[in-house]
């Protein structure tokens, strides 16, 4: 199972970090540093690949790769396949870009919770339930939707029955 | 920018972010949290917020936790969002908690129902939302609570929630997998969903579930094969394809599946053989994904029945991977060719300078690899060169956690096959040396036993030069600074028991460095003990060996400040020191005899000499001691217990009492007698029990128990001793160590070690036939080689004595030598064999190294013998194989040249010499152990100066 998901930045700012079990925050904190510890000091053109057990303990693999400004790292056990994974990041980069039209840090920040609804409809649990960017891209647009309408609505019929109770 | 993902942000919250990111120091960023955390905690619990300003806060919250701030005073309020009716408030609120809480805060009981409401919901959205909650805060207590929504969620029109409803279900699983027992069978069901994405989300559940339990999804086989048939051949729709593969992440868990359900399966096994073949010849490796599921497809073809032509794919793939440019995929070739050499070991051969140049790459993870997979693949023939490595690679890291690893690694394939004791000492020597503090003090005893009892094969004569070796190894290491605590008292231990044994250094000069040792540890109380107990040995020795102690003015002031420490531990063994010094020959001899670190401590455990006491209050009337084995009621007594322990799970009850009743039991039969205290209240007994224990043994019968006891615990030593291998052997052929330990532990564990041993000596028959087939069949002169390493792993633990009777019995006459060439490293001689003398007789070239008055071939041979040349011409050789021949015979051609051949020939005798004597001649080796030692070169780089040329 996927354990952690983690975005940051060459600096070392955390952008998203989503634990599968649960950690308390000290912990959370003490991992991304770690892990950016490991990611900052590692050479171009090297493996994608880094052997995390004296990071996450027994049994955890973590998989990075890095677009323009950011890292992207999955941390996951014995499970999955480091190559899929791999390809897992690039589906999650690709429907960022999709969704964002041209992603850049900057989205990646400011929506933040965009960020994690398609990253709820990549992993759930800890698995992977869809590899297909169109796929997810359908999702999180019919999220979207929905959300605006249902903000409408909420606001629509308080007004409205306001209105009439007048 | 932010109005892009269509949620609404405000100008605050952009502020604070942009001003986090414009921090410059860790310090300026808290201080700008800490403000926006008071900003929030004064605005977020004011009345009556907007609903869509409350969700920006809880967003802020978010995000200021991740930084790594409490923010727990918000939780409250996420927790109050999931309860609101707007499907983005909700959402948000959920998201919030699932982040916030874990299932067991205490919140989450707030939230339960809200999530029993939303599992209803006619909205999918909300439903979906409730469906990542649960996995997330929904607890073995809580799961009856969701439960029934959940499995009905199965039967949901969109395929979405179809899908998260079984992960929940799997995720229910893992955290309790009784709780989902009883609804496995609607895994099986979803498995048919018309939606392949169900059936995609289902394998994963799956992949658990026959994880625990193999056998009860074997009848399941059949129906993944077809799925995976199906998916293959292009069945599904397009839309599952990724870079041109027909859904291959379903492809990959498939695989995994099968992998598990075949493993030892022959039967499973084979009706995989075809898809999988298939996938094989599908192979896209042009594309990442691609290259996963090829991966995969060897780790599954590894795992299960094998199958030659499979393998031959495999292996096929795998020399793709380590061929490759990118990192990446020689990362995967070598995790492959890992666990495919455990079926086909010979695979590892064709790509020896692969797994070289891996190992030479500056890449930290694929090194890593590289290490775990000569760790996989270390025998007695080429140990020495991995070991070596490994030890260099530990002291060139700082990586604490790695270092332990691969310390604790080299241990291991040092015990396990050690070509000699030299070696073994002086690999322990450095493994400690750099990774002192970080290697089980067991370690450190084995070591210290192994100087004490040496091999016992060779005599003692061989032993002393062992110990004397050691000692003087230990003399030279002493000069450095900053030795690990463990290291040191290893050191102690040898040098107060052997330092003076062998007459070559005086006691002063080794006193001399202990008192060294104790003063430089000033703070370590442990090897000062050591180091004080080592003086007192070796001036007992001194004094039994009838000289005069003189006593070193530096000693005296150290015996002088330990006689008033503060641990009375060393102020005992300082006053005890002192004492032995006084006495006179006799009475030290007694105390102190030389060399029986090894003799057994006579226990006497009948405690015979109280025969007599026994007797005498026997016959005033005392209980005669009845052996627990002989005690009538203690039988059924057990049988009792047992059934209470199967019968009620309240056992903790019956155990409280039990201790006494044996007692009471044992004693009615036995002693039924007069005895008015005969209540049958144990308590009252008890004492009296224990008081009698000792007092009345009946010689025989403890004795029984007590040897048994004392064998248990000899086993053990032995198996723990990572050498048992040794036992058999040497038992038949008079072992000294065995016979100085316990006379008759020594069949028993013999025969256990055997019956240990057993595959491996099986093993290497096979390895011996096929050893003898190759070098006797094969037309391939790279194939000879393997043939002397597979021979001498075959004789590897046949100790160095018989390797020449029993390599020349498999193999062929003629290579009576003992010149068998020295282990490579995975056997990677062998190129370089061929390219030496290509056109050479192998035997011929057996002989040559013989003969060391044919300088030129004797140079030649020899350098293929010895290994670290080899290393070095495969490390610049990084050329397959057709060029690296030409490289190699450059370097030989170089060896050969007049202006060296002096040199060569030079080195070549000394290495004769060497691997003729390994072993079987500890003198030779041990002058060429003290040459090396001068070089300051460890001995299996035999050519330090060639070495550093090479190595830069």
């Amino acid at each position: 199972m996927i354990k952690a998901v983690m975005v940051m930045n060459t600096q070392g700012k955390t952008r998203l970090a989503k634990f599968y079990e649960y950690l308390p925050v000290e912990k959370q904190q003490e991992l991304l540093r770690g892990v950016f510890a490991v990611l900052c000091s590692r050479a171009e053109n090297v493996s994608n690949f880094i052997d995390a057990e004296s990071i996450f303990g027994p049994d955890s693999r973590l998989v990075y790769k890095h677009f323009a400004t950011l890292y992207f790292v999955f941390v996951f056990d014995s499970s999955e396949n480091e190559l899929a994974v791999l390809d897992l990041i690039q589906v999650f980069v690709e429907t960022l870009d999709r969704c964002f039209k041209n992603v850049c840090e900057l989205d990646v920040v400011f929506n933040y919770s965009k960020v994690h609804t398609i990253l709820d409809e990549m992993i759930f649990g800890g698995q992977v339930v869809e590899t297909s960017s169109s796929e997810i891209m359908k999702a999180v647009e019919e999220i979207s939707k929905l959300e605006a309408a249902s903000n409408a609505i909420t606001l629509i019929p308080k007004s409205a029955s306001g209105w009439r109770s007048r | 920018m932010g109005s892009q993902g269509g949620f609404y942000q405000s100008k605050e919250f952009l502020d604070l972010v942009k001003s986090i990111g414009e921090a410059r120091s860790k310090a300026e960023e808290d201080r700008i949290v800490l403000s926006e955390i008071e900003t929030l905690k004064r605005r977020i619990s004011e009345p009556d917020i907007p609903k869509r300003k409350m969700k920006e806060y809880i967003l802020r919250l978010v995000y200021i936790e991740m930084l790594g701030h409490d923010a727990s005073f918000g939780y409250i309020h996420a927790v109050k969002m999931t309860h609101d009716d707007s499907l983005l408030v909700k959402r948000t609120g959920y998201l919030a908690v699932t982040l916030f809480l874990n299932e067991d805060h205490d919140l989450i009981i707030l939230i339960v129902n809200t999530i029993q409401k939303d599992l209803k919901s006619d909205n999918y959205l909300v439903v979906c939302a409730a469906l990542n909650a649960v996995c997330k805060l929904i607890n073995e207590e809580t799961i009856p609570a969701v439960l029934p929504q959940v499995v009905e969620l199965l039967g949901h029109p969109k395929e979405a929630v179809r899908k998260k409803a079984i992960m929940a279900l799997h995720r229910f699983y893992q955290k309790s997998p009784s709780s989902v027992s009883h609804l496995i069978s609607n895994f099986r069901k979803r498995l048919c969903d018309n939606d392949p994405g169900v059936m995609g989300a289902t394998l994963c559940p799956f992949f658990d579930l026959i994880a625990q339990d193999v056998n009860s999804y074997k009848d399941l086989v059949i129906s993944f094969v077809s799925i995976l048939k199906q998916v293959a051949e292009r069945r599904l729709s397009k839309a599952y394809d990724y870079h041109q593969m027909p859904a291959p992440f379903i492809q990959i868990k498939l695989l995994k599946i099968l992998a598990l359900l075949g493993s030892g399966d022959k039967q499973a096994s084979e009706t995989m053989y075809t898809v999988v073949g298939d996938i094989f010849r599908k192979r896209d490796s042009s594309s990442n994904i691609g290259n996963a599921v090829l991966y995969e497809c060897i780790c599954c073809v590894s795992s299960i029945y094998p199958n030659t032509k499979l393998l031959d794919s495999a292996a096929d793939a795998i020399s793709r991977f380590l061929k490759s440019d990118s990192h990446n995929l020689k990362y995967m070739g070598i995790d492959a060719l890992g666990r495919l050499i455990k079926i086909s070991p010979e695979i590892a051969e064709q790509h020896q300078l692969a797994v070289i140049d891996c190992l030479e790459d500056p890449n930290d993870t694929l090194k890593r690899k590289t290490f775990e997979l000569l760790y996989k693949m270390t025998k007695s023939t080429n140990v020495e060169v991995i070991v070596d490595r490994m030890i260099d690679y530990m002291i060139s890291i700082n990586d604490n956690h790695y270092k332990t690893e691969i310390a604790s690694r080299c241990v291991e394939l040092a015990e396990q096959f050690a070509p000699s004791n030299q070696w073994f000492i002086q690999t322990m020597n450095k493994v400690f040396e750099h990774a002192g503090d970080l290697v089980n003090i067991k370690v450190a005893h084995n070591l210290m036993r192994l100087i004490a009892e040496g091999f016992g094969e060779d005599g003692d004569n061989a032993d002393s030069k062992l110990r004397s070796s050691a000692v003087e190894s230990y003399l030279h290491i002493l000069g450095e600074p900053k030795l690990p605590s463990v290291f040191l008292q290893v050191i102690c231990w040898v040098l107060g028991e052997y330092g003076t044994a062998d007459g070559m250094f005086s006691a002063s000069d080794v006193t001399g460095k202990l008192c060294d040792v104790a003063e430089a540890c000033s703070s370590n109380e442990t090897v000062k003990a050591y180091a004080v107990t080592a003086l007192m040995k070796i001036y007992a020795f001194e004094i039994a060996a009838g000289r005069k102690v003189d006593m070193l003015p530096e000693c005296q002031s150290l015996m002088e400040e330990l006689l008033a420490s503060h641990s009375t531990d060393l102020q005992q063994r300082a006053y005890e020191l002192q004492a032995v010094i006084g006495l006179d020959v006799h009475a030290v001899e007694c105390i102190m005899p030389p060399d029986a670190s090894c003799e057994d401590i006579e226990v006497d455990q009948g405690f015979s000499f109280l025969d007599g006491y026994i007797q005498e209050a026997i016959e005033k009337g005392a209980q005669p001691y009845i052996p627990e084995s002989e005690r009538s009621g203690l039988l059924n007594m057990g049988k009792f217990r047992n059934q209470d322990h199967h019968e009620s799970s309240h056992g903790l009850r019956f155990e409280a009492y039990e201790l006494p009743m044996p007692a009471v039991q044992s004693r009615i039969p036995q002693a039924l007698i007069p005895s008015t205290e005969m209540v049958p209240v144990p308590e009252p007994m008890y004492p009296r029990e224990t008081d009698q224990t000792p007092v009345s043994p009946i010689p025989s019968n403890p004795s029984n128990a007590g040897s048994a006891e004392l064998k248990l615990r000899l086993d053990e030593v032995q198996q723990k001793w990572g050498r048992p291998t040794y036992t058999p052997e040497t038992s038949t052929s008079n072992s000294t160590s065995q016979k100085s330990v316990n006379g008759a532990s020594a069949v028993n564990s013999t025969r256990e070690a055997y019956a240990s041993r057993k595959p491996q000596v099986e093993i290497s028959h096979e390895k011996q036939k096929l050893a003898a087939s190759l070098f006797g069949g094969s037309s391939k002169p790279e194939k000879r080689p393997a043939t002397g390493h597979k021979v001498s792993k075959a004789s590897s633990h046949m100790v160095e004595k018989s390797h020449v009777p029993n390599s020349s019995m498999e193999v062929a006459p003629e290579k009576a030598a003992p010149a068998q060439p020295p282990p490579d490293l995975l056997d990677l001689g062998e190129p370089t064999a061929t390219s030496t003398a290509p056109s050479l007789d192998p035997f011929k070239q057996l002989e040559g190294l013989l003969d060391t008055t044919q300088d030129a071939l004797a140079a030649n041979s020899a350098t293929t013998a010895s290994r670290s040349p080899d290393v070095m011409a495969l490390l610049y050789a990084d050329t397959p194989i057709g060029i690296h021949n030409k490289d190699d015979a450059d370097l030989l051609s170089g060896l050969s040249n007049p202006s060296v051949t002096h040199m060569a020939g030079a080195t070549a005798r000394s290495r004769l010499s060497q691997s003729s004597s390994k072993g079987s001649n500890p003198k030779d080796s041990l002058e060429k152990d003290a040459l090396v030692r001068q070089m300051g070169v460890n001995p299996s780089s035999q050519n330090p100066n060639m070495f550093k040329d090479l190595l830069g």
